[in-house]
């Protein structure tokens, strides 16, 4: 028998203490990382078991359909999450299409200069702002210097300006996943950049533009500090229970953010289960946009084309 | 004498600081077929998108010299989407734009404004034909441009190419994706488009430039090395020693 008979293929594939520790290894490795992951998705449930269980006794159809009377001890929050949709889409259509077509311009036209370089800086601190210097400027420059007094406009252009560098940066990001040889290929065969973005750069990044954007609006309707200087009342009685229940231009608004953090802080003989009621209305709201952009992210997906 | 089809004048290019293509000079003749060979980073590619003036979508580059076509200067040119039209490009990598292969072909006639549906039809069926891709795809024109196979893609690329009726074809290195039988035919199809264009063959196949280029030049770390006829190259007594060495392979 020669030596080189030895290594059969029971021989090669055999377990040594070498595999064996190596195995050991790679399981334990597994089950920490699987660990930490798993960590992520305790304190969701948890908040969600939690508020739901509390304010389950509050919720009802006619708590969802009336609205708040007694300073919001007693009633619903009816006209309270019509103003948080007022404040959130009026902002959205200020942001989004200055967002968008912001980032259109820094990604596919600007040339690297002095000006695109502070644009972008601008771009980066302004996302880095906490929110209440937002709702600062927002005082000073819609409710004051622009005469705009307290309103849903000036708290929707806060909230704007505050969501702005977001989606530029989240848009300039999915525009720039598009590879430039494509863009090279038009322009190649004499196409303009517009046609380029037209026909090839908008619709291979829509998918990640509304992503981005429909984050920001989750984003919008959660923030209490930047509204609440700006435009939004701790409480305002309106009439009707339809869409229309506030002038944008010169009314304020209820919001859900500040009335939870109202009911829960300063207002006397509340039932105990009510801020829980209108944290799980927030929680659903917020959950909805969010899981819509999920499901419409991946629907995008699977058209796109390479 | 026929008059230059492009004429280049003390052509120089550089990338910031750095100068890769050091002034140089030479004319392209009409219905000629032009092999450009040379080493990566001879500056091949760059010369090119200094002639269909792509070379201003990189930031940095800063070409200056003059080039003619048809003795025009092109920096003057005011409309450079025409003239982008009139000089085509085949990249060395295959690119399917995200669109159906219809679609990819009649991007640029459709671009430059052109509606009708039967003159599309007729115009992609004859550049499909002619980048030797019709027969493969005829069946699927509907079917999406980036699920072809990688030397289908590079034929769609010469079928966008020559869709809009370049006046000049400039191809980079096109069979570095493409098998040898398909190479063949699509060497015998710029045989023939030579009546209708001028063609620039940058290559590193030197027998490819051997086939099929009347003229070849030797581009090297910027400089003309040796422009002459074909076989004065690729013959045994190049002028240039360093054509001689490259050609046959024993480059230092």
């Amino acid at each position: 028998m020669s030596a080189h008979t030895d290594i059969t293929p029971q021989a090669t594939f055999a377990e040594t203490p070498f595999t064996r520790k190596k195995r050991t290894q790679e399981l334990i490795a597994k089950c920490f990382f699987g660990g930490m992951a798993a960590l992520m998705v305790i304190p969701l449930i948890y908040i969600i078991v939690h508020v739901v269980a509390q304010g389950w006794q509050s919720l009802s159809w006619d708590f969802l359909t009336t609205n708040p009377r007694l300073g919001g001890a007693k009633g619903g929050i009816w006209s309270v999450i019509v103003g948080t949709l007022y404040i959130v889409t009026f902002s959205l259509c200020v942001s989004a299409p200055i967002g968008v077509l912001a980032a259109v311009y820094l990604n596919e036209y600007a040339k690297e200069s002095w000006f695109t370089r502070i644009v972008n800086l601008a771009v980066v601190n302004l996302a880095g702002v906490p929110s209440i210097v937002h709702g600062l400027f927002g005082l000073g420059a819609f409710v004051y210097a622009a005469g705009m007094g307290k309103s849903i406009l000036a708290a929707s252009l806060t909230l704007a300006i505050m969501t702005l560098p977001v989606i530029i940066a989240s848009t300039k990001e999915a525009l720039a996943a598009v590879p430039r040889q494509f863009r090279e290929a038009c322009w190649n065969v004499g196409a303009t950049r517009w046609q380029t973005i037209r026909r090839i750069v908008l619709p291979n990044s829509i998918s990640g533009i509304l992503t981005g954007v429909i984050l920001q609006v989750s984003r919008a309707a959660g923030e209490t500090a930047p509204v609440m200087i700006t435009g939004v009342a701790v409480f305002k009685a309106v009439e009707g229970t339809g869409l229309f229940l506030y002038d944008p231009f010169r009314e304020q608004c209820m919001a859900l953010s500040m009335h939870l953090y109202f009911i829960a802080t300063q207002a006397s003989n509340v039932a105990p289960s009510l801020p829980f009621a209108i944290a799980t209305v927030m929680i659903v709201l917020v959950l909805a946009v969010n899981a819509t952009a999920i499901a419409f992210r991946s629907w995008l997906r699977s058209r796109k084309k390479w | 004498m026929v008059k230059p089809k492009v004429q280049i004048e003390n052509l120089r290019l550089s990338y910031g600081p750095k100068e890769v293509i050091h002034g140089i000079s030479f004319d392209i003749e009409p219905n000629e077929i032009l092999g450009i060979i040379g080493p990566a980073q001879s500056g091949k590619t760059s010369l090119l998108r200094c002639i269909n003036r792509t070379i201003e979508f990189t930031a940095g580059a800063k070409p200056t010299g003059t080039i003619r076509v048809d003795g025009e200067d092109i920096a003057k040119m005011r409309n450079v989407y025409e003239l982008r039209r009139r000089v085509g490009m085949v990249a060395p990598l295959p690119v399917g734009l995200p669109l159906s292969i219809y679609d990819n072909v009649a991007f640029a006639p459709r671009a430059a404004g052109m509606k009708k549906k039967s003159e599309l039809d007729t115009l992609v069926e004859k550049c499909l034909t002619q980048a030797a891709l019709w027969d493969e795809v005829k069946d699927r024109l509907d079917s999406l441009g980036t699920k072809l196979s990688g030397g289908q893609q590079q034929r769609l690329t010469i079928a966008r190419a020559l869709s809009h009726s370049p006046e000049i074809l400039c191809l980079d290195e096109f069979s570095i994706a493409i098998d040898p039988v398909t190479t063949m035919r699509i060497e015998d199809v710029l045989k023939v488009l030579k009546k209708e264009m001028t063609i620039i063959l940058v290559t590193n196949l030197v027998q490819q430039a051997r086939r099929l280029a009347a003229r070849t030049m030797f581009l090297w770390n910027g400089e003309i090395i040796e422009l002459g006829p074909t076989e004065q190259l690729f013959g045994d007594k190049p002028k240039d020693k360093r054509t001689y060495d490259y050609v046959n392979g024993i480059f230092g």
